[in-house]
């Protein structure tokens, strides 16, 4: 196959007041007509920085290309005078941006921003630039293009919106699509429809497709060729196939065994560390520090680029015919079965905490209420996990902060350890319930060391009497949650995403607490990282007995975290049961699509499973359908479902509210 | 494509199995920095910003020692020597009384800096109060008090000024007064809007979770992390409240001679301004420099401390 881009030992550095950052360091790629290419890699591994560099977009003030060559058909793009470039970029290759929310221009109606460039590029007359809008929104699958064409951004939801970015990326026939993290930003049963929707434009119009992403189930599901990127280089490159069932390099290796797939019981395999800091990249292979079977070669050379298959290349030394062979599968199963699940039984234990149709509206300024929890009732059991799942905007996270007294609950009761939580003591429960939050860059107070962020509990409590012991407090918290006790006197901006999630972990720790509350902790995470904070929780709650509420949308980390899993759509339950039990026979049709949509990582499976795509988006929660709520989106729905399905307990511990379950 | 088969030979014990180095990969190698050592080094690059740095500390040693320089005092007048041009006597000359200009001049930049920072720092106190409790307690109690902002906003500034000049005589603390009336509007909306926005980070609620009260959430987490923007908008009031004293005192509702500011200085040098320029020159160049130096200072410091453009 002929390439239709190639790029040939790409260096990029951006000049920052500190010192030099080499973004990218060295990277080989070659993309052919009508294939799809996956980048794969983690945040700050230069997957973003190569696709601007093709595109020209690299901030001029402080980003430089060092070296290199990048070859779209019979140009070199890195030689083109911007004016030029202005030609290609658009007509020739296209972007899609990962936030359709900001990638369009609220001012602007949606029809004319998707013929701009073409209009531009094509030189098209009024008539046809209409007709073409047309034409694109069909092959988008927008609903009711003429009337569509008219809107504004935000009379589309976030899933329309991706796809009128896809339409305007369309528009001028691009012979390169550059998808950058496109579905990232959206839900999972919206994720399911925009990547089919590419899939079906690339066979329709035959173009080819780089696609940048974190997520492997993404990569397996899209992909024909994967390169995966470290510390801004390429480690592996090969098909899809190769890259998940012949891993070579010891970081994909890793990145594959972190995700857990529905099946994984006991201790998660994770990759320790952070990546390296790459103003000052290690000499050597980059991973080194990280892996288990480094090789004291790789502390001091750069692995060149080994050819395993025509298709396949790894760069590792462990390729060298000098190295020796590692079982790595054989070798980390072993590892991981000393480690014995332990199952949790839990119909014996006691009721930590209780809520009884726990509601939580907010007053709109436009006198509209938002019904963000409308009526839930769930128990939490004494050293159990009860995940809670759910897309965006379905209320799940205002449910955590409702149950942590963050907001005051519009009605309905919350009751810890027999006591009904109320305003008056709340205060009693600040040190019993604890919070892990989602950003990791935003739940640190950026002007506090990182001492007295882990102390703020220790100190508004009293729980140290001197200053020594709050500091070896801190200083042992610090090693429980893995880190360093230098690490106390540094500052969050220092620090990476997953240390600073630990350290937020560390800060909840401190009060000793019996029931946490996890909104998202790893959502913001990447792959390897997520492994590591989910041992972290699975490892404290072993140690400390703790009870935990896990929120969040990435279903299968759910799964093989908790023992029971609570299903949310638009402020109310609508499933919940034993962790096995709901994803053997999911009873509504809700769970069932979620289930769906989950991308698995593994390419035959993937690309040869049915899918129960769900039409539509979530409906405002501020007038949400009468009935059943999910009715508007349900295959099953009928007249009957007009009527509010009643909470009812289906078998033992199952609980559903449908009509048809 | 690189090569493939490797040529060159390796010692065999390089291709031992090593492992992993942990703390290396959690090692962090970048030098230890608070956010203001860090907005330091920025604003160490800022060539504008430093110089005006250094001719603000010039001008503000002068205002300080200058006076005590020459033998004269800012109100000793000398009728034989009026209007006399610079000179070896009179560093910078005698007005239409004889007083000595250098001793007037560095008193008066004395007293307008004095009165700016007093007002700048008044400011700062009332609005930040006040803003930090609209912002914090909102709903009705930010709706109530944001309309009286309104209230003051609306009114003219020179017709409270003129009233309170009316009933209180003109002097240092009357202008100072009706500088703070209106001026700590500014930073009660500033500060506002950032305790809004603010509030719902993720990190307050860590720390409500925690069980903090209000004031630990405002003077642990709120104040100090709206310090940067605080300092910034204080940097932009001094130069304007400079301003708004010279002009007060040049259109006669300021300060009063024989007591010197630069308003005063500059009034006086104008009506002379035809035969005696110097007397207009130097308290013109020294009311510019302040203005530009404290507003290139500003902006600098603005490019300094916005967490915004920190990576």
């Amino acid at each position: 196959m002929e390439p239709l881009l190639s790029i040939k030992d790409l260096h990029v550095t951006f000049q920052t007041h500190a010192g030099n950052v080499n973004a990218v360091r060295g990277v080989d790629l070659s993309v052919g007509k009508g294939e799809t290419l996956a980048i794969v890699g983690e945040s700050g591994s230069g997957k973003s920085v190569t696709s601007k560099a093709i595109m020209g977009l690299l901030p001029k003030q402080n980003a430089s290309i060092d070296q290199g060559e990048i070859w779209f058909e019979d140009r070199n793009l890195l030689s083109l005078k911007s004016k030029e470039m202005q030609k290609v970029r658009g007509s020739e290759i296209a972007v899609i941006f990962q936030d359709p929310m900001t990638a369009l221009n609220p001012t602007m109606k949606v029809g004319k921003q998707v013929i701009e460039s073409a209009v531009k590029h094509r030189k098209l007359g009024k008539q046809e630039a209409n007709k073409l809008a047309l034409e694109l929104f069909e092959l988008v699958g927008i609903p009711n293009p003429e009337a569509r064409l008219n809107q504004y951004p935000h009379q589309f939801s976030g899933g329309m919106r991706q796809r009128v970015v896809i339409a305007m990326a369309l528009a001028c026939n691009p012979k390169l699509l550059i998808a950058d993290e496109p579905t990232t930003a959206l839900d999972v049963t919206i994720q399911a429809q925009i990547l089919d929707l590419l899939k079906s434009i690339q066979k329709k119009t035959g173009t080819s497709i780089i696609f940048i992403t974190h997520d492997l189930g993404v990569v397996a599901n899209i992909a024909d060729s994967v390169a995966v990127m470290y510390a801004g280089k390429i480690v592996e490159k090969g098909t899809v196939e190769e890259i998940f069932h012949q891993p070579t390099h010891p970081y994909n290796w890793g990145l594959l065994q972190s995700m857990p797939n529905l099946d994984t019981k006991g201790k998660l395999y994770s990759i320790p560390g952070s990546p390296p800091d790459l103003m000052n990249p290690p000499k050597g292979d980059a991973f080194a520090s990280r892996n288990e079977f480094a090789l004291a070669i790789d502390y001091e050379k750069q692995p060149p680029m080994f050819q395993i298959t025509k298709t396949h290349s790894a760069a590792s030394w462990l390729l060298h015919p000098q190295a020796p062979k590692i079982e790595f599968i054989k070798q980390i199963n072993k590892d991981l079965s000393e480690h014995k699940p332990n199952y949790n039984k839990t119909e014996n234990k006691q009721t930590l905490l209780e809520v009884k149709n726990l509601k939580k509206h907010f007053k709109l300024q436009s006198k509209q209420t938002l019904k963000a929890v409308d009526g839930i009732n769930l128990e939490i059991k004494k050293g159990e996990t009860l995940g809670l799942v759910g897309e965006s905007g379905c209320g799940k996270s205002t449910a955590g902060r409702t149950l942590m007294g963050l907001y005051e609950s519009t009605s309905g009761e919350v009751v810890y350890n027999k006591v009904s939580l109320n305003q008056a003591n709340k205060k009693n429960f600040t040190q019993k319930i604890q919070m892990i939050f989602q950003d990791p860059y935003a739940s640190l107070d950026p002007r506090k060391k990182v001492e007295d962020i882990i102390a703020e509990g220790i100190d508004i409590h009293q729980l140290t009497k001197s200053y020594n012991e709050r500091k070896e407090k801190v200083k042992e918290l610090l090693e429980t949650v893995g880190l360093q006790s230098e690490h106390a006197s540094r500052y969050p901006h220092e620090f990476s995403g997953g240390q600073r999630q630990r350290i937020g972990i560390a800060r909840a720790l401190a009060v000793e607490p019996e029931l946490i509350i996890a909104d998202e902790p790893i959502s913001a995470l990447d792959v390897s990282i997520q492994a590591q904070v989910v041992n972290l929780l699975m490892k404290l709650q072993k140690e400390r007995d703790l009870t935990f509420l896990f929120i969040a949308h990435d279903l299968s980390m759910v799964k093989y975290i908790s023992d029971r899993i609570g299903v949310m759509y638009l402020g109310g339950m609508v499933e919940l049961a034993e962790a096995d039990e709901l994803y053997k026979q999911p009873m509504h049709p809700y769970t069932q699509a979620l289930l769906s949509a989950i991308p698995i990582p593994d390419p035959v499976v993937e690309k040869s499973r049915e899918r129960v795509i769900l039409q539509g988006g979530l409906p405002s929660p501020i007038t949400p359908p009468t009935g059943c709520r999910f009715r508007t989106r349900c295959s099953l729905a009928t007249e009957e479902c007009e009527v509010v399905p009643k909470w009812r307990e289906v078998e033992e511990g199952h609980w559903v509210a449908c009509h048809y379950a | 494509m690189q090569d493939t088969k490797q040529q060159k030979k390796f010692s065999d014990d390089l291709f031992q199995v090593v492992g992993r180095r942990e703390e290396q990969s959690e090692k962090i190698n970048r030098p230890n920095l608070t956010g203001l050592q860090d907005g330091w080094l920025r604003l160490k690059k800022n060539k504008a910003a430093i110089g005006s740095l250094i001719i603000l500390l010039i001008l503000l040693v002068l205002a300080i020692i200058g006076p005590y320089l020459s033998s004269y005092s800012y109100e000793q007048t000398d009728y034989e020597k009026v209007f006399m041009e610079p000179n070896s006597e009179h560093w910078l000359g005698t007005d239409k009384f004889g007083r000595d200009q250098w001793t007037r001049l560095w008193e008066g930049t004395r007293i307008s800096l004095y009165i700016a920072v007093l007002a700048a720092l008044l400011d700062i106190l009332i609005g930040i109060t006040y803003g930090a409790i609209s912002g914090l307690k909102g709903g009705k109690v930010d709706n109530f008090m944001q309309r009286i902002i309104e209230i003051l906003v609306g009114v003219p500034n020179l017709i409270i000024i003129i009233l309170l000049i009316m009933i209180m005589k003109p002097g240092i603390l009357t202008i100072t007064l009706a500088m703070v009336i209106t001026g700590w509007v500014n930073m009660a909306r500033l500060v506002r809007g950032q305790i809004f926005k603010l509030k719902n980070q993720e990190y307050i609620l860590a720390s409500r979770a925690l069980g903090a009260k209000n004031r630990r959430i405002i003077t642990s987490h709120m104040l100090p992390n709206t310090l940067g923007i605080i300092i910034i908008n204080m940097m932009f009031t001094i130069p304007s409240a400079i301003f708004t004293e010279a002009f007060l005192s040049f259109i006669g509702l300021g300060l009063q001679e024989p007591l010197a500011s630069l308003g005063v200085l500059i009034n006086d040098g104008f009506r002379s301004m035809r035969n005696q320029f110097y007397l207009l020159a130097f308290p013109s160049i020294v009311i510019i420099g302040l203005m530009v130096c404290f507003n290139l200072l500003a902006d600098g410091l603005r490019d300094a401390l916005d967490p915004r453009l920190r990576k």
